[in-house]
């Protein structure tokens, strides 16, 4: 399978992948190196990993374990930290949306797991994030009476607010912005779900005990402080904006001595 | 790490608008700090102002330190296995990435600055001259060193201040214009810095003598 044109023209790269190996929780772990040859510019970064499991698992070897769910950048299941960026240096993109045409024949590529002590690698560069949903648990939801559902324009949302919540809402809980983040912290995370939430009305009851909970849990699960640094806001796929962190602080301040 | 970090840079304005006096001449100067000693006299005691702003900063500079060590020492527990990468900043930020050790630089240089200044310890003409003629003396033409040295760490100080200003605003949750509140704390920044090393570098070329 040489010598095989691609729609763009480039010729097949020959990468060089450095992938941490980790069987299991309690395996210590290391980074291995693999050749794969003849990539297609036109590859996703994971159809690049499928070539090179195809070829393990041929041989007999264990392929490299990896998240990944709907392939179109939405699920939020895959990520991995390419060459020290969280789903690599291409903005506002998910792993599975960056493509090979982004890198050169001949590149060496290290692809590690998101690292964080509330993220334990389950195996090579699949990360439990279960940490992610107990935050969610302890407050990222609005309580409503069940029923049929209300008229659509019986509660009016200004537009900016409305604008300002989907914004929030598009974050897919990925975990890139813990993986960037220099303190490990899950705060953009959170704010996402705090801000989505409260700037709607049906989110405002809650909103005050939501915050609280919320980033309570946040510090139990043994993510790191804020810093404001914006690691994360330029690894998001999908550009969650720092200000949501603001909004998350002024919400929980509220709560201050309660 | 916010409200330490801002009674700090309400102190830091003060401090560089009573600097500027050194430019309305030594009796103003002298005499301002003296007024900071007498304020208040006679119903207040002798260094009533002075007395409780010391204890003010000495108590925000130690609950700002311990606040960055608690921050720091969860940082690394958060992240016990690091990256075999060198993780690229995307954030750009170079400000940012200065804050620790940046701090550490400007708590030496407050030292360095409070036993030449405030003490006299290793000023020139010691601690019992006047206010104003131990700031001639430190920056003269022939102590260069001691004018760079100030002006390299007050740029260490407006970087700390650029992240920190901005940064206090948003941990306050204050910070919904985030583009505005980041190019209003640069501009204090360099205004902050501006003021502050306009008096060694006037007195080093002899402006201010």
């Amino acid at each position: 399978m040489s010598e095989r044109a691609t729609s763009t023209g480039k010729a097949g790269m020959n990468l060089t992948l450095k992938i941490w190996r980790q069987n299991g929780a309690a395996d210590r772990g290391q980074m291995v190196t693999y050749q794969v040859d003849d990539v297609s510019p036109d590859m996703s970064f994971l159809e690049m990993l499928d070539v090179l499991n195809e070829r393990l698992t041929l041989e007999g070897a264990d392929p490299v374990a990896f998240d990944h769910d709907c392939r179109e950048g939405i699920c939020g299941m895959c990520g991995m930290v390419i060459n020290g960026v969280a789903h690599g240096e291409q903005r506002a993109t998910t792993t599975c949306q960056l493509h090979m045409r982004h890198f050169r024949d001949g590149d060496t590529i290290t692809i590690e797991p998101w690292r964080a002590a509330p993220f334990p690698v389950v195996k090579d560069l699949v990360v439990d994030r279960s940490a992610f949903d107990r935050i969610i648990q302890a407050g990222g939801f609005i309580s409503v009476p069940a029923g049929s559902a209300p008229d659509a324009h019986a509660v009016p949302v200004p537009k900016a607010d409305a604008d300002a919540a989907f914004d929030a809402a598009t974050c897919i809980g990925c975990g890139a912005c813990v993986a960037a983040c220099p303190n490990g912290s899950a705060s953009l995370f959170t704010a996402a779900k705090i801000t989505h939430l409260g700037l709607l009305p049906q989110g405002q009851p809650e909103r005050a005990s939501r915050a609280k909970a919320m980033v309570e849990q946040m510090d139990a699960e043994g993510f790191g402080g804020c810093t404001n640094t914006g690691e994360c806001t330029a690894v998001c796929p999908k550009g969650i904006p720092l200000d949501a962190i603001a909004r998350m602080n002024a919400d929980y301040l509220k709560t201050a001595g309660k | 790490m916010a409200v330490t970090g801002a009674v700090l840079v309400l102190f830091l304005v003060g401090h560089m608008l009573g600097n500027l006096k050194v430019f309305l001449g030594a009796d103003s100067f002298n005499h301002y700090a003296e007024w900071l000693r007498t304020v208040g006299e006679p119903a207040l005691p002798h260094r009533t102002l002075l007395t409780i702003v010391e204890i003010v900063l000495t108590l925000a500079v130690v609950l700002h330190m311990w606040s960055a060590v608690s921050l720091a020492r969860r940082a690394a527990k958060a992240r016990p296995v690091k990256y075999a990468a060198r993780v690229k900043p995307q954030a750009g930020g170079y400000a940012t990435r200065t804050m620790r050790y940046g701090g550490v630089i400007v708590l030496l240089f407050v030292i360095w600055h409070l036993l030449d200044l405030t003490f006299g310890v290793v000023n020139p003409e010691g601690g019992s001259a006047t206010p104003y003629d131990r700031v001639v003396a430190d920056f003269a033409p022939g102590r260069w060193w001691v004018t760079v040295f100030y002006l390299v760490a007050l740029v260490m100080v407006g970087l700390h201040l650029r992240h920190g200003l901005w940064s206090a605003l948003q941990t306050l949750g204050l910070a919904h214009r985030y583009r505005a509140l980041k190019a209003a704390s640069t501009v204090v920044s360099v205004v902050l810095v501006a003021g502050f090393v306009a008096v060694p570098v006037t007195v080093m070329i002899g402006v201010v003598k």
